[in-house]
């Protein structure tokens, strides 16, 4: 049914109107050398927004429909490379069209569950002593601009133990594009990793694709029997493409100028995290900038909704504060018998050094108690909350113990008296 | 096929365009004919010869001038023997055979039968001749440990109907003839056990409404004894993500003292569900001993499943909430969240162009919510039974902001309100319900001289704390000090309770009352300190046995141990009052 039409009635932002016949919801059309989908139906006209964006589009381009809505291809030729919103390669390779499949798919099942036991182990302490990444999890880092989140997601793609990385990238800084490809090519992790970047100068439309296209091929892996990571940075730019269309196809806007759909658009994406029975997992770790450190702006805020956790990303560290892991529990008991009492007692004592800090800024006198407890702030930053710490959570626990051990005395850590007995670092011999 | 040469117009996301000829009614359901699947969808609007249907579906690859085929029929579950145990979608598919089927995803364009084709042994209650209305009783059968009434459908209009046919005590299929009924008129109608109701329609078939004035125990101490809630009543639980809103919903959907829980996971995340699928079937129902999943029906529309039949699983809930309630007995229906169903309906009321009310939700969104927790309330059925469905909403306000739409409209028609708040969870003080905003309109537990007495130290206390915060320690008051340190206690060792701990978890009416007497003697006492050292040293230890006293079993050694040395101290430090 490859029709051609050259008349295009409208051309409003990234929307373009044709007067056609026998077009299906959400397919593809090439306009121009562009691909475009399929947004609305009304009679004989045909809304499309244009990937490429519709500058220089004129009314008479062709538009011709493809009859099958967006897809993107499947296969080990994947890993390594890299792709754009329209699933282009940008990396001069091939271009690949085999064993295609649909993207945004129907959701999971939620009979067929199950309830995530498998920790994701990162290196970094402070997510795998504290807040747990669990296989299937899906948990956004809370971070404003200017943070080194991207720095933390290359990490985390080098380091974490799975079989794929799957990284979407949307409205990138080039730069960081590059380091990304950089950082993954020199620590070798590039052949274990598909990225589909959109960057900031690409159009806006393209944008919106790549979380679709980065989830579709995950899932597939992970059907296959692969234990998926998928990174997508930086959803509130995904978010601000999503605004950007709705305000252009007229919808009323909700909050802030955002869509009324946001909670459903990003849920359909978060929701993609799985663990199949039987074969392999999605596990989702997202960027969301928040816009003036503000928690409750409505892309942070429905993000919080809907994930099981979030991760804060404060001057440089994970805060240990605010920052949780909701399925931390289903798998911290089975690592070491002192993960959880080491975990809780170590935050009870931050906690308690935070007030310290407070009352010396307000020139309180500092008493012997609170001299331990800065101490210990300052090993506890420098030791473990430090990002470029890079350790298995067994040594973590151990340099938790140390550092317990250098201030303080076993009875003032409150944390319970067998575990002392077996963990308390000996001083003789 | 009634409506000849119905077709697509236009589609908009979930919004399809239809042009019809002949007859069409409001929320009719219709379904799209795309390649060889069929997808579901209501009517919401008619205008002219066209109509506007929201699709429960996907809706990518329709065409304008694919087919589209009315079934004259409102949007309807099916009620019958069979509902306890299932886990359905929003529109009563039932998801475990759904993934027998399909395997690990949610197919479009696939119902299958709510009601598991079962055989069940049928009592009849009626003999040829008897003259019978809607909802009165033609036999019963053993669903569990439940007597399911097999009734005359709802829907029949007509008020008087003779028995011409009954089968004799047996066993039969849920969909085989267990009688026929003639009307007045001269109608004859066969009935199975199974028959459908209009989701969005309340069943009204009983005698009278009656005033929700038993309390609902949930076996949560704050609730009970603070913010109670009661048998027939609506209460709604607002509070921003990570405060604890859906573990308060698993405790109360664990231990409420009612005969059937329905929860209806509504646009949230599919694995709170499945952490329900996987844990009810294990735990025992301490009033049945049987396994929890018994007296339960899954609802569930997780977020990322289609936003239509979200809107419609509130309903679906709701209707099977009212048909048990039928039976002469008391539902739970939970509810989490209404604000995702708020926003589905806002989603709707965007692609309709509707002029749009307050942060774009439709106009129409209070008198939704209201009729919505209006379909509760505590009955005498015709038989004299009482009966009665309660509903406790979760609201996710956005930004934690109580002032937003859907949490104000709520506020208006529930009987109480358990606000949640970030700094409560924040400090790890659970259930995170704050005590000092939220408010109930039924009757608790405990004597309310008492309780109004406990709350004014609350209020006290509170006050006390924010003037402590500019003034110091050093210059408040001895007595100030006793009364900020009695809220402390009030609240740290009753108003707070360990969900994980065995024995505190749930809490008897009994033990509740008994506690709560022995803080009271506490909170009433007139105490001699002299300073706040010792206020310090006295309430540190009393709180320290109260917390073990709260982890022991009921009048066990151990706790009445721990309580004569909570009077003790008391008594040794007690003025002359």
């Amino acid at each position: 049914m490859q029709k051609v039409y050259t008349k295009i009635e409208s051309i409003v932002g990234n929307v373009i109107t044709v007067r056609a016949q026998g077009v299906r919801y959400n397919d593809l059309a090439m306009v121009g050398k562009s691909l475009a989908n399929v947004i609305k139906l009304d009679g004989e006209l045909v809304s499309l927004q244009v990937f490429a964006g519709a500058q220089g589009i004129s009314t008479t381009d062709e538009v011709r429909f493809l009859g099958y809505p967006m897809k993107v291809s499947y296969s080990e030729n994947l890993l390594g490379r890299v792709f754009n919103g329209s699933g282009k390669p940008m990396d001069n390779g091939p271009e690949l069209d085999e064993n295609l499949i649909e993207i945004g798919g129907p959701s999971v099942n939620p009979a067929k569950r199950i309830i995530p036991r498998n920790m994701i182990r990162t290196g970094i302490p402070m997510i795998d002593v504290f807040n747990t990444l669990v296989e299937s999890q899906k948990l956004p880092i809370f971070s404003v601009s200017g943070e080194p989140y991207n720095q933390l997601l290359a990490r985390i793609a080098m380091q974490a133990e799975v079989d794929l990385i799957v990284l979407g990238g949307m409205g990138l800084k080039y730069d960081d594009y590059l380091y990304f490809k950089d950082t993954l090519k020199e620590s070798g992790a590039m052949d274990r990793t598909i990225m589909f970047i959109h960057t900031a100068s690409d159009p806006t439309v393209e944008c919106t694709m790549i979380p679709d296209l980065a989830l579709a091929v995950a899932e597939r892996f992970a059907l296959d029997g692969k234990k998926v990571l998928v990174l997508l940075t930086d959803m509130t730019n995904f978010c601000d493409a999503l605004k950007e269309m709705a305000i252009t196809m007229e919808q009323v806007p909700s909050n802030r100028g955002y869509p009324g759909d946001l909670y459903s658009s990003l849920a359909s994406r978060y929701e993609k995290a799985v663990d199949f029975e039987g074969a392999g997992s999605v596990t989702i770790l997202g960027v969301t900038t928040m816009p003036g450190d503000d928690v409750t702006h409505p892309v942070p805020d429905n993000t919080g909704y809907i994930t099981e956790g979030q991760y804060y990303l404060k001057g440089g560290r994970i805060e240990p504060f605010g920052s949780l892991s909701r399925l931390k529990q289903q798998v911290n008991k089975d690592t070491r018998e002192d993960h959880r009492a080491l975990m809780d007692g170590m935050i009870k004592l931050y906690a308690a050094y935070k007030e310290s800090v407070e009352k010396k800024s307000m020139g309180f006198m500092m008493s012997e108690w609170d001299n331990k407890l800065l101490d210990y702030g300052k090993l506890f930053e420098a030791r473990l909350m430090d990002l470029s710490v890079n350790i298995p959570l067994e040594d973590a626990l151990d340099e938790g113990w140390e550092i317990l051990a250098s201030c303080f005395e076993p009875n003032e850590t409150g944390l319970k008296s067998d575990l002392i007995v077996k963990f308390w670092p000996r001083t003789e011999e | 096929m009634k409506n000849n040469n119905a077709h697509v117009i236009g589609v908009n996301g979930n919004m399809v365009k239809v042009a019809f000829e002949g007859t069409l009614s409001k929320n009719e359901v219709g379904y799209i004919h795309v390649g060889t699947s069929r997808l579901k969808g209501e009517v919401i609007r008619v205008n002219g010869s066209e109509a506007s249907m929201q699709v429960f579906e996907m809706t990518g690859s329709i065409a304008v001038g694919d087919e589209v085929e009315f079934s004259s029929e409102l949007l309807s579950v099916e009620l019958g023997p069979g509902l306890l145990t299932q886990i359905y979608d929003g529109l009563q598919n039932p998801l475990p055979d759904l993934a027998a089927q399909c395997g690990f995803f949610l197919q479009r364009g696939v119902y299958l039968d709510p009601i598991p084709s079962k055989d069940w042994e049928f009592t009849p209650v009626v003999k040829v001749g008897d003259r019978l209305r809607p909802a009165d009783a033609v036999g019963t059968v053993m669903e569990g440990i439940f007597t399911h009434r097999i009734m005359v459908p709802f829907s029949f209009e007509d008020e008087d109907w003779t028995v011409t046919h009954i089968v004799e005590k047996g066993v039969y299929n849920v969909r085989s003839e267990v009688a026929r009924l003639k009307s007045a008129k001269g109608v004859e109608r066969s009935l199975t056990m199974v028959f459908s109701w209009p989701v969005k329609k309340a069943i009204k078939c009983y005698r009278e409404r009656l005033r929700p004035d038993e309390t609902l125990v949930t076996k949560i101490r704050i609730i009970d004894t603070f913010l109670p809630i009661a048998k027939g009543g609506t209460y709604c639980v607002p509070g921003p993500f990570g405060a604890g809103k859906t573990v308060l919903q698993h405790m109360t959907s664990r231990n409420a003292d009612v005969d059937i829980v329905i929860i209806a996971a509504c646009g949230e995340r599919a694995g709170e569900v499945v952490e329900v699928l996987k844990e009810f079937p294990e735990l025992t129902d301490p009033k049945t001993g049987k396994s929890l999943m018994e007296r339960t029906i899954i609802i569930c529309n997780t977020s990322s499943m289609p936003v239509a039949a979200r809107e419609a699983s509130v309903y679906t809930a709701v209707t099977m909430a009212e048909y048990y309630r039928q039976m002469g007995l008391n539902v739970l229906l939970l509810a989490d969240s209404t604000s995702r169903w708020a926003q589905a309906m806002r989603e709707m009321s965007g692609r309709l162009e509707e002029i749009p009310g307050e942060e774009a939700f439709p106009a129409s969104l209070e008198s939704v919510i209201a009729s919505f927790y209006e379909r509760a309330g505590k009955v005498r059925l015709r038989d004299g039974k009482i009966a009665s469905v309660t509903i406790g909403g979760t609201v996710s306000p956005a930004g934690g902001n109580f002032e937003e739409p859907v949490t104000q409209a709520t506020l208006k028609v529930v009987g109480a309100f358990h606000g949640l708040s970030r700094e409560r969870s924040d400090a790890r003080k659970y259930p995170a319900i704050d005590p000092l905003s939220s408010w109930s309109k039924y009757k608790g537990i405990a004597d309310e001289k008492k309780v109004s007495y406990a709350r004014s130290i609350l209020f006290r206390g509170s006050e006390i704390n924010q003037m402590m915060k500019v003034v110091g320690e050093e210059g408040t008051s001895v007595e100030d000090y006793i009364t900020y340190q009695k809220s402390e206690l009030l609240d740290s060792v009753y108003l707070q309770q360990n969900s994980f701990d065995p024995v505190d978890s749930a809490v008897e009416v009994t033990r509740q009352l008994y506690c709560f007497d022995l803080l009271y003697s506490i909170l009433k006492a007139k105490l001699e300190l002299a300073d706040k050292k010792e206020v310090r040293a006295f309430f540190n230890q009393v709180r320290q046995s109260f917390l073990d006293l709260n982890n022991s079993a009921f009048k066990s050694e151990a706790f009445m141990a721990l309580e004569a040395s909570i009077r003790e101290l008391a008594a040794s430090k007690q003025g002359r009052a």
